[in-house]
């Protein structure tokens, strides 16, 4: 299980140009305090950021690559450089958007001008009014929500980010967290405070590609007690990047009797390494509920953690993973029991198609102290045909006999029984096998925004039409 | 009576063993025949391959609908031709209404776009006439259905496609008395609001008592052992397959 899984080389030809016109602008190769002061200074960090982000670095240089799970050889690290700031005064045109994304927008039925913004080659796209009106109304509910960089210059709330910002995961995490910790940049701080019932839903879509961020970006929410709040982040939309490496971070609190739904589809261009860490801790009473939705990217690893602090606290984790030709996608969620009645509930879908490697990871702690607790993890597996791969690894570590855990794993392959019964009612081959796959995917598009939910079935269909990667 | 569809020396196999041994029939528009025979005779397979199931492979013989050579054709180009297989175990499909997997059949099967309110009005008169809970329109295809459910969802997308031929694959197995009766009155309903012809294979003749049968064809061993018209299925219904037997 923990031997390292070879990936074929994706091919690279779409991508390659574009190194050629950008070569002489990078000079140097590997992080040095000297590039981190200098990504400091030109974000005009306050000095205990820029102490923190040289505080990372060095952690960094310590800290070992990740040997558990699918290959990252194909990261680059001593050229480190190049997928930090890659964008810098780029002058990327339309025409250079690999086709497949090109098409994709097309099929997602995406107004031009967000294609350029989405794919990071556009200026500010047209939606500021839209923009504008969801944070009139969020501000008059007394909710922040901004970008984490002005906010930490906002004396109302540095303090507040400086006391929550990577603790919750600490930049000695791994490798990846405390590169993000040096380099991180762009991203969201939202604040729910106390009794707050935020009834629209937050949407990051509006904002995440107004400067360029999306790479290293940092997502900070902090619920009061007695609150409520729906976080979306991401759209279905791919986001290309010329550099291949994403190493976000989220970190959620949640208070007593509050309760944070987190929906994100991620979809990375087909070159991505996606190592992301994303982390929740829950009061008393209270409840975190994920909704996580994993296509694109080359290797991902992804497992949002929920520690379940007060007596009491909840955690939901619906997920799905669509790994196709060339991708190997690392996913799953871990649990943490520290305190008595808490309970985790984890209902997740893996789909693995083309040759695809799809790979379902969980954890479930439960300490001493967590007593009268519950747990109960459900995964399903579809592999559309021979060549791809489905694996369920599940670990659990439970510390006291008074808890209730459940484990059920399923793995299966799409019936030709099924398709002849839909294709006998005139659908053809591919929008039968569409079908069966939304079907299966329903326990998360089910859990999106409708508008999401279509997305991500026209994800799922442009995914089985086999049209892109 | 123009001719719908013409199978000559049908034969088919199923992982290297063969079947079907060579079936010739013809359907007319509008004719309502029957196929009987023992258990492992053939008959499902007949219906199967009718539709294009991948199931089988057509060893020799071809099938024509219209005149024209399907024998190689996908189920869903015989299907938006007009051919419509009841299958014997309807398949459960998670995560899929009855009422939007319908609608979406519909629209492929007719090629045209039907609005949401005129589909709903369309499936609440095809329920209403097999006496089914409006409730099912919400279900996931199928799934959780017991048989005799499963068996009512199969006409009720009969109802709702109106195919020009429709093969039952005993439809009414495993059915009680009033449920027959309902599947019935649906298999009715289709004869009467479309004049489509069917292709009805059963062990029963309850499910035939409404229906003018044209013709009854009996499949032994693969084989046609016997044609007649309705008077055939008396004579069955007497003294059973023993004599088109060995």
């Amino acid at each position: 299980m923990k031997e390292k899984t070879q990936v074929a080389d994706i091919n690279r030809s779409l991508y390659d140009f574009r190194y050629e016109e950008d070569e002489n602008d990078f000079l140097e190769s590997g992080i040095t305090t000297e590039v981190i002061r200098e990504i400091s200074a030109e974000k005009g960090d306050p000095e205990w950021m820029t102490e923190f982000r040289l505080h990372s670095l060095e952690i960094y240089n310590k800290l070992k690559m990740p040997q558990w799970g699918p290959s990252i050889e194909g990261l680059d690290m001593d050229n480190i450089v190049t997928y930090i700031r890659p964008k810098k005064r780029m002058q990327t045109d339309w025409n250079d958007v690999p086709d497949d994304i090109k098409e994709t927008f097309e099929k997602l039925g995406i107004p031009q001008a967000e294609r350029e913004s989405l794919a990071g080659v556009g200026a500010q796209y047209d939606s500021e009014l839209v923009y504008h009106n969801v944070r009139k109304e969020v501000a008059e509910s007394g909710v922040v929500y901004t970008d984490l960089e002005s906010a930490m210059h906002d004396e109302r709330y540095a303090e507040m980010i400086k006391s929550h910002f990577m603790k919750l995961v600490p930049p000695t995490d791994h490798k990846f967290a405390a590169l993000h910790g040096a380099v991180w940049s762009g991203g969201s701080f939202v604040y729910v405070p106390k009794g707050v019932r935020l009834e629209i839903p937050l949407q990051s879509y509006f904002r995440l590609n107004a400067r360029g961020a999306g790479q290293f970006e940092h997502t900070l929410i902090i619920v009061e007690d007695n609150a409520y709040l729906h976080f979306i982040e991401g759209c279905s939309a791919p986001k290309y990047y010329e550099a291949s490496l994403h190493a976000g971070c989220v970190e959620l609190y949640v208070g007593n009797n509050s309760t944070l739904r987190y929906s994100t589809i991620e979809n990375w261009s087909k070159n991505m390494y996606n190592l992301n860490t994303k982390r929740a801790t829950v009061g008393e009473g209270g409840k975190i509920e994920w909704v996580s939705g994993s296509f694109g990217s080359h290797v991902s690893y992804l497992y949002p953690m929920s520690i379940l602090n007060g007596r009491g606290s909840r955690a939901e984790f619906t997920g799905i993973t669509f790994a196709g030709e060339g991708q190997n996608l690392d996913t799953g969620a871990k649990m943490v029991h520290n305190a008595p009645d808490t309970s985790s509930y984890m209902n997740t879908r893996s789909i693995s198609k083309s040759g695809g490697i799809s790979t379902f990871r969980s954890s479930v702690v439960v300490n001493e102290n967590a007593v009268g607790s519950k747990s109960s993890v459900s995964c399903e597996s579809l592999m559309l045909d021979d060549i791809s791969r489905s694996d369920t690894i599940p670990a659990m570590d439970i510390k006291t006999d008074k808890a209730d855990i459940g484990h059920e794993a399923r793995i299966g392959r799409i019936s030709d029984e099924a398709v002849f019964y839909l294709m006998s009612r005139g659908l053809d081959e591919n929008s039968a096998k569409a079908l069966i796959v939304s079907g299966f995917a329903e326990n998360v598009s089910k859990e999106l925004p409708l508008e999401y939910a279509v997305e991500m079935n026209n994800l799922i269909n442009i995914e089985m039409k086999g049209s892109i990667g | 009576m123009s001719e719908l569809l013409k199978i000559t020396e049908l034969t088919s196999a199923a992982e290297e063993k063969e079947i079907l041994h060579g079936i010739s029939l013809t359907i007319n528009e509008g004719e309502t025949h029957v196929i009987m025979g023992p258990n492992g005779a053939g008959k499902s397979t007949l219906g199967s391959v009718v539709m294009g199931s991948p199931e089988y492979t057509v060893t020799g013989g071809k099938i024509f609908w219209r005149g024209e050579d399907i024998t190689d054709e996908t189920p869903d180009k015989r299907a938006k031709r007009g051919i419509f297989l009841s299958f014997q175990n309807p398949i459960e499909i998670p995560g899929i209404t009855l009422s939007s997997f319908l609608r979406t059949a519909y629209e492929q099967v007719t090629g045209e776009r039907i609005k949401l309110f005129d589909f709903k009005k369309k499936l609440k008169a095809a329920m209403e006439v097999l006496q089914m809970d409006a409730a099912y329109a919400d279900r996931d295809l199928n799934v959780g259905f017991s048989g005799g459910e499963k068996k009512k969802a199969e006409i009720l997308q009969l109802l709702v496609l109106k195919p020009q031929l429709a093969i039952l694959d005993e439809t009414d197995s495993g059915l009680d008395v009033d449920a027959v009766k309902t599947v019935s009155v649906g298999i009715k309903a289709y004869k009467e609001q479309t004049g489509g012809s069917l292709l009805i294979i059963t062990h029963n003749t309850k499910i035939l008592e409404s229906l003018t049968v044209d013709r009854t064809h009996v499949i032994v061993d693969g084989r046609i052992a016997a044609e007649g018209d309705a008077s055939l299925i008396t004579g069955i219904n007497e003294s059973g397959f023993e004599k088109y037997l060995g």
